[in-house]
């Protein structure tokens, strides 16, 4: 046999081997955990460092909810820890302090208050009317949607992009259809989550009006809150989800006429809230209307 | 003011003959309409990130622009040995710097213009109104910082060995200023002197380009700057251009032509 008839044999031969390798290895290697071939291409791209930009984009989302009046590290942002397109909404606790207006301070030297004069120079929220000021023009919110979307495509276990997104969407949008595949999307990716589910079944009473079903959304969320051992702000946050979800409830059962239990849930509440007075006056107020003694 | 016109003039026709501009201008409109062409959450009213996306665009590519060119004006004289025929007829070196520079300015105007326009059909293609004197003020004041970031380079071409050196020092040098340079102060108050001097003095004497960007007024429908400060912002500009060109000036007189 001459000599380039074997090379093309062998070159046969070495396909046919790689081949039959690749049918078992393919397998192998969707099946991997380790394995970057889902499509996703944030996840192919930048890897675990994608969170580091999903939090950017979520910072400037609030950015633009704020119409670009915004600290930056060098400023005072204490009135800022606590996104406030995300403290609007009334799911999530606040760690806010301080003023919103005067984070930049007073001018520092003629540059900086010269300066001043070519940057966004007051504190509005979009939903008010944004820079215009014109209140009935609160569907200018929409402009912070492309940046949460892009922040829960690179971070699909945040669930405040997921909570922040489908409330605007149902509040100024009026997309509830939208703001519900929204939440069932984030519920796929972090399921049994306290705070989607809240979310969702705020959208089930208070857009679709079906409490019942909002109720059996509620139920499941209590259902899968656990007392959490963490920092300060991470109990906080999470006692905060349990207080909002048990008060719901209350109210739901104060509103059907189910007293006892209105009370049972505003007393789980208390448990758990930072500020429990306000719950502890709905409690005595029912209980002298409706003369319900206290369990001893 | 005839020969400055006229070095000028060479100037603009170098800037159209080269593919530096038409690269970048279709680079921008091709990313803008792929990105205008996404539609999240089939709302078709969302603009602010759109705006956003194309300024930014369009100040890489001008700051792309004003600095590659500015920085090989003087040098390529020198390498095409055309330098000391040009001094020969009646044309001063200042002249030769000045024309140099209306050059490069004028050339960037001109590509302003065309990126503007762009961006107010994109804006308006969205938002359906033209807040036309709040475009005029934005572009405005992004020439004359363009202006004072060529009156550096053409400084930078003449003190440093090679444009790619001058180039990547300006850019080095403009995005720091933008980046940091408002906040220089604050800084300089956490550390110990004499840095703490040494940051004053840098942060007193670099020009404020900050002060010309005002993309986000432009983006979040802000309302006009106040014209007095406006005007105020121009002269400023003028200013360090002056010193800029004062400076340039001085250097290239002491320097030999060959």
């Amino acid at each position: 046999m001459s000599g380039p008839r074997i090379q093309i044999w062998f070159l046969i031969l070495l396909l046919v081997v790689c081949f039959a390798l690749a049918c078992p290895l393919q397998s192998c290697f969707v099946a991997w955990p380790g394995s970057r071939a889902n499509g996703d291409v944030f996840a192919i791209t930048l890897g675990e460092s994608r969170k580091l930009f999903a939090n950017e984009f979520f910072v400037k989302a609030d950015s633009y909810y704020h119409s670009g009046f915004y600290p930056t590290i060098f400023d005072d942002n204490r009135a800022f820890k606590t996104a406030h397109m995300a403290e609007d909404t009334g799911a999530v606790n606040s760690q806010n302090h301080g003023e919103e207006e005067s984070f930049m301070g007073p001018p520092r030297n003629w540059i900086d208050a010269f300066g001043r004069h070519f940057m966004p120079d007051r504190h509005t929220h979009l939903d008010e009317g944004g820079a215009d000021g014109d209140l009935s023009g609160s569907e200018g919110v929409r402009e912070i949607l492309p940046w949460l979307k892009l922040s829960s495509d690179l971070d699909p276990q945040n669930v405040q992009n997921y909570i922040v997104t489908a409330y605007w969407l149902r509040q100024r949008m009026h997309q509830p259809k939208t703001a519900q595949e929204v939440l069932l999307e984030g519920l796929h990716e972090n399921p049994g989550s306290c705070d989607i589910l809240f979310e969702l079944g705020r959208l089930y009473a208070e857009s679709d009006h079906d409490t019942n079903r909002a109720v059996n959304v509620w139920m499941a969320g209590l259902h899968n809150w656990r007392r959490i051992k963490g920092t300060e702000d991470e109990v906080a946050a999470n006692n905060f989800i349990y207080e909002k979800l048990a008060t719901q409830m209350g109210s739901e059962q104060a509103d059907v006429g189910n007293w006892q239990a209105a009370i049972e849930w505003f007393e789980k509440a208390k448990s758990v809230s930072k500020s429990p007075e306000a719950l502890q006056q709905m409690i005595d107020i029912l209980r002298q209307k409706h003369s319900i003694k206290p369990k001893s | 003011m005839k020969t400055i016109l006229a070095v000028a003039g060479v100037v603009i026709k170098e800037l159209y003959r080269r593919k530096d501009f038409y690269v970048l201008f279709i680079v921008t409109m091709l990313i803008c309409l792929i990105m205008a062409s996404v539609r999240i959450f089939n709302d078709d009213k969302i603009v602010r990130y759109l705006k956003e996306m194309c300024l930014l665009l369009v100040w890489i590519s001008s700051l792309v622009i004003a600095i590659t060119t500015t920085a090989r004006q003087i040098p390529a004289e020198r390498e095409n040995r055309t330098l000391l025929p040009l001094l020969a007829k009646p044309v001063t070196r200042t002249q030769l710097l000045l024309g140099k520079f209306l050059g490069c300015w004028l050339a960037c105007g001109i590509a302003l213009v065309c990126f503007y326009l762009f961006f107010g059909a994109l804006a308006a293609s969205r938002e359906h109104h033209w807040p036309l004197l709040n475009y005029f003020q934005a572009a405005s004041l992004h020439w004359f910082m363009l202006g004072i970031v060529i009156a550096m380079a053409l400084l930078g071409s003449l003190v440093f060995a090679a444009p790619s050196s001058n180039s990547t020092i300006c850019f080095v040098v403009v995005g720091g200023i933008l980046l940091l340079g408002r906040h220089l102060d604050s800084v300089a108050l956490t550390l110990p002197e004499p840095v703490r001097s040494a940051f004053l003095i840098v942060y007193y004497s670099i020009p404020h380009l900050e002060f010309f960007d005002v993309r986000d007024l432009i983006i979040h429908d802000w309302p006009l700057i106040h014209w007095g400060y406006y005007g105020l912002a121009l002269i400023y500009g003028i200013g360090y251009m002056v010193v800029f060109l004062t400076g340039a000036s001085l250097v290239f007189r002491r320097q030999s032509v060959n």
